[in-house]
Parts: structure tokens; C-alpha cells; sequence
């Protein structure tokens, strides 16, 4: 309550949070699968807001939070080389591995280079033709189109000396394999604006259809979710269950065409393993065929590389909806965003370190079963 | 990690073939590839994720979300961009 009566569209929120709980005939479970939402729902307390009327459980919706524990064991395993410079977007280096994380590996002197765009680390890779320039390419749909287009243009310019570790996911599978879970509560969602921003919202429409959910295109600020929230609760009551775009200032229906072309040329849909979740068919992409020189992974020889999760760690349940992050037992005590045991509580979108930082855990946990 | 950062676009250019150009950052500048959107031009406000404009959005759009952004704590991916900036990457894949 506090964050939302210092936020500038207050007045907006709160109206729309009586909207809501006026229109609500009971409580509606919905899920929200992108780490930005979940961040904004934790920080202005939304949950509490709307308590009676939305329950909202917190999705998949960080790929850092997702990325399996082996990849960023093979990341660790690379970075360590002598002939290596790995390369990552900055919220990966302190996602722990089985035994450290790639800020460890830094500080024993490995070569560990933060890039703000997958550009960054090619041109490192051009300039340093004495090494191997290693990126991590992980994200959804909103990332692939970047990092699709740096192995794209190390073919193009010639740039042998760069390859890429994937471990891309794509939204939809996800969804689906939590909507067919026998023990789901699901009963709408919120899509993550800027996934839709390329994909658009085509492969929604089957899911809404076929789990007659509704599925809501939100934004991520605070009225943005409340407008999404309103949307589907007045689906439900409705009994229905369309895709809206709620996100319409940056979403068209069929996405952004040449994202997703070049996305397509050089990925294709591999099965891939969620942190915490387990394998989810044809939910990730990897290099076509014709890119697989730049796949790390073949360069490297690192098919053999395979870690189980911590027990100690319920990320699993968290990211499926299953426990709220203050109900772990490991939270904020085993568990914290200096020393984290998984990734949710590491990215400032995983929903473990959303309510670390808010301090919610001590008003949200009488609220846990 | 999806958010975008919304910037305004102050330079176009092709790099080595590729559509880029000099985006503002609420006063931080950077390379950015504009292959993801051929119609934008000097002056168009974008949504940038990692490097790439992903939409184009209007500028009050673009005021708004960047003020939504620094509020929510949520400009982690500015900080990259000096992490890489200090290591001397522009950004377009780049000349040797």
C-alpha cells in the first residue's frame, strides 16, 4: 500500500482496484509470466490490494530464474578456460552453478566480460582474435532476435572465433505444461508485453481456446497490471476466455515481422529443461544446423556436463505457483539475494528477490498454507 | 530481463550493412542496431532491449515508461551498458 500511494498514478490504481473488487463474484487465480509484472505486482503490494477478488501467482516469467543449473555450470566451465573470454548479460554472473557462479570464476581470474547487447560481444570477439569469445545467450522471445542476429553476423563478417552458449526459452510451452499440471489452479493469465512486442499474439489464441483461459497482453507498470487484472476478471465473470491486448501502445497482433524472421532462420524449437521445472518439449530454441559452428557447446566438447538442483531449494514450486517464496523454508535465511541457493533469488525479477527487497515476507506470510 | 528502455533516436547510420544508429538514454548514449525497425528515423522514440530497438512508440509513451522504469528500480540494463562501455564496446559488432 505504501509504494502504490507514492506511485504517480495512484488515483488511477486505486479506482481501478475497486473496479476490480466490485466486479469480482469470488477469488480468481491468475498467473503472470513475465519477471518485470512480478516485480511491480511485489513491490506496490498488489496482491494485498486485491485480496478476495485475484490471487496472483508468479510465473516462469524471468529466463535468468529458468536457466538450468548445467548451463550455468557450462558456463562456469567455459569462463574458467584460459583461452576463453565468456561474455553474459549482467544478471547471469551471479546465478549460482553447482559449486560457484561466474562473478567467482571472475575473481580467480577468469576472463568474465559484462555486455550490454550480443553486438558488444562480438566486437569484443573481433577484437581479441587471439581468444575465444564466448556469449551466454539466454532470454525469451524478446532476446532471441538480438542474440539471433549476433551468430547471424559472425557468419556474415567472418568471425570464427565467436560462438554462443544457448539457452533460450519461448513462453507459450510453458503455459501449456502448467495448464496440463493435474494439480493447476491457473485460470488466466497475463503475457508479458514485451514478448508480445515481437512475437505478437497469435499462439495465445489456441491456448485461450483449447484451456479456456483468458489471456490478457499487460504492460508492466502498476495500472498497466490492474487494467490487465480487470480485463480478465471481467472475462471470467463473463465466462469468457479471448486474448485482449492490454499493451496496445507497444503490441500488434502479429508482432514484429523481422524479429521474427531472422529469430526463425537462425533458431529452430528444441526441447529444453527449466530450472526447477524439468524438461518442457519443444519449449526452447537452439542453433539451426547450418549455425552449429557456432555453437559453444559442440565447439567445446560440453555434452557431458549434467547437475542436479539443490533439495534445499524450492525454486520449482515458486516458479510453478506452488509456494509463495516467503512460505520456503529457506528463504531469508539460507536463502538471500547475497548468498542465494537459486535464481529467483538472484534477478531483481525473480520473484524470491521481488519480495526480499519489498520486505513483504513479513506482512505475506500469515497469508501462506 | 525483457524490459525495454525507451530512448530517442539522435543518429542513423548503416554499420558495415547493418541499420544502426546514436540512441539518448535519459543522457546516457549508445550504439543501437535498428534492423528490427526499417521505418524509424532521427527523432523516433524506440523501445531498446539489449541493444536492439524492438517498437516504436510515441514520445510521451517513451517519457512515461522511462519515469515508470527509474521509479520500479528496473534500469538494471543502463548499468551493462556502462560495464561494457568501460570495456571500450560500442555495440555494433564493431570494426577490429
Amino acid at each position: 500500500m505504501k509504494f502504490l500511494s507514492e506511485y504517480r498514478d495512484a488515483n488511477v490504481a486505486r479506482a481501478l482496484v475497486s473496479r476490480i473488487r466490485a466486479e469480482a463474484s469470488r477469488e480468481w487465480v491468475l498467473m503472470e509470466v513475465c519477471g518485470g509484472q512480478t516485480h511491480t505486482i511485489v513491490r506496490q503490494g498488489l496482491g494485498d490490494l486485491l485480496e478476495g477478488a485475484v490471487e496472483m501467482i508468479h510465473g516462469p516469467g524471468c529466463p535468468v530464474c529458468v536457466t538450468p543449473i548445467e548451463q550455468i555450470d557450462k558456463a562456469v566451465h567455459l569462463a574458467a578456460r584460459p583461452d576463453v573470454i565468456f561474455t553474459s548479460f549482467g544478471d547471469m554472473l551471479r546465478v549460482p552453478g553447482s559449486e560457484c557462479d561466474l562473478l567467482q570464476v571472475r575473481a580467480r581470474g577468469g576472463r568474465v566480460q559484462v555486455v550490454y547487447s550480443p553486438l558488444d560481444a562480438l566486437e569484443l570477439a573481433r577484437k581479441h582474435p587471439e581468444a575465444q569469445v564466448v556469449f551466454f545467450a539466454v532470454g525469451f522471445e524478446t532476446t532471441a532476435p538480438a542474440n539471433a542476429m549476433a551468430v547471424w553476423r559472425a557468419r556474415e563478417l567472418g568471425v570464427a572465433n565467436f560462438s554462443v552458449l544457448v539457452s533460450h526459452v519461448t513462453v507459450p510451452p510453458a503455459m501449456i505444461a502448467l495448464l496440463e499440471s493435474p494439480d493447476n489452479r491457473v485460470q488466466g493469465f497475463l503475457a508479458a508485453g514485451h514478448v508480445c512486442t515481437v512475437m505478437g499474439w497469435t499462439e495465445y489464441e489456441p491456448i485461450a481456446e483449447r484451456y479456456r483461459v483468458p489471456i490478457v497482453v499487460t504492460g508492466f507498470e502498476p495500472v498497466d497490471i490492474l487494467e490487465g487484472i480487470h480485463l480478465a476478471v471481467r472475462q471470467l465473470e463473463a465466462g469468457r476466455h479471448e486474448v485482449v491486448n492490454q499493451y496496445a501502445r507497444s503490441v500488434r497482433r502479429t508482432g514484429n515481422r523481422g524479429a521474427q524472421d531472422l529469430v526463425a532462420r537462425v533458431f529452430t524449437l528444441v526441447d529444453r529443461k527449466w530450472r526447477g521445472i524439468g524438461e518442457i518439449p519443444a519449449s526452447g530454441l537452439g542453433l539451426r544446423e547450418e549455425f552449429a559452428d557456432y555453437d559453444a557447446e559442440r565447439r567445446f566438447g560440453l555434452a557431458g556436463i549434467h547437475a542436479d538442483e539443490s533439495p534445499l531449494c524450492h525454486a520449482g514450486d515458486v516458479l510453478r505457483g506452488r509456494m509463495k517464496p516467503p512460505a520456503c523454508p529457506a528463504f531469508g535465511i539460507a536463502c538471500t539475494p547475497e548468498h542465494p541457493l537459486g535464481a529467483p533469488m538472484v534477478s531483481t525479477e525473480g520473484a524470491c528477490a521481488a519480495y526480499y527487497h519489498s520486505g513483504r515476507y513479513r506482512a505475506a506470510l500469515p497469508l501462506e498454507v | 530481463m525483457c524490459l525495454g528502455i525507451p530512448g530517442r533516436i539522435t543518429a542513423t547510420r548503416l554499420d558495415e550493412g547493418l541499420p544502426a544508429g546514436t540512441v539518448d538514454f535519459g543522457g546516457v548514449r549508445r550504439e543501437v542496431c535498428l534492423a528490427y525497425v526499417p521505418e524509424a528515423v532521427v527523432g523516433d522514440y524506440v523501445i531498446v532491449h539489449v541493444g536492439f530497438a524492438i517498437s516504436i512508440v510515441d514520445a510521451e509513451e517513451a517519457r512515461r515508461t522511462y519515469e515508470a522504469l527509474k521509479e520500479m528500480s528496473q534500469l538494471d540494463e543502463l548499468e551493462w551498458m556502462r560495464e561494457a562501455a568501460d570495456a571500450g564496446l560500442a555495440g555494433m559488432g564493431g570494426a577490429p
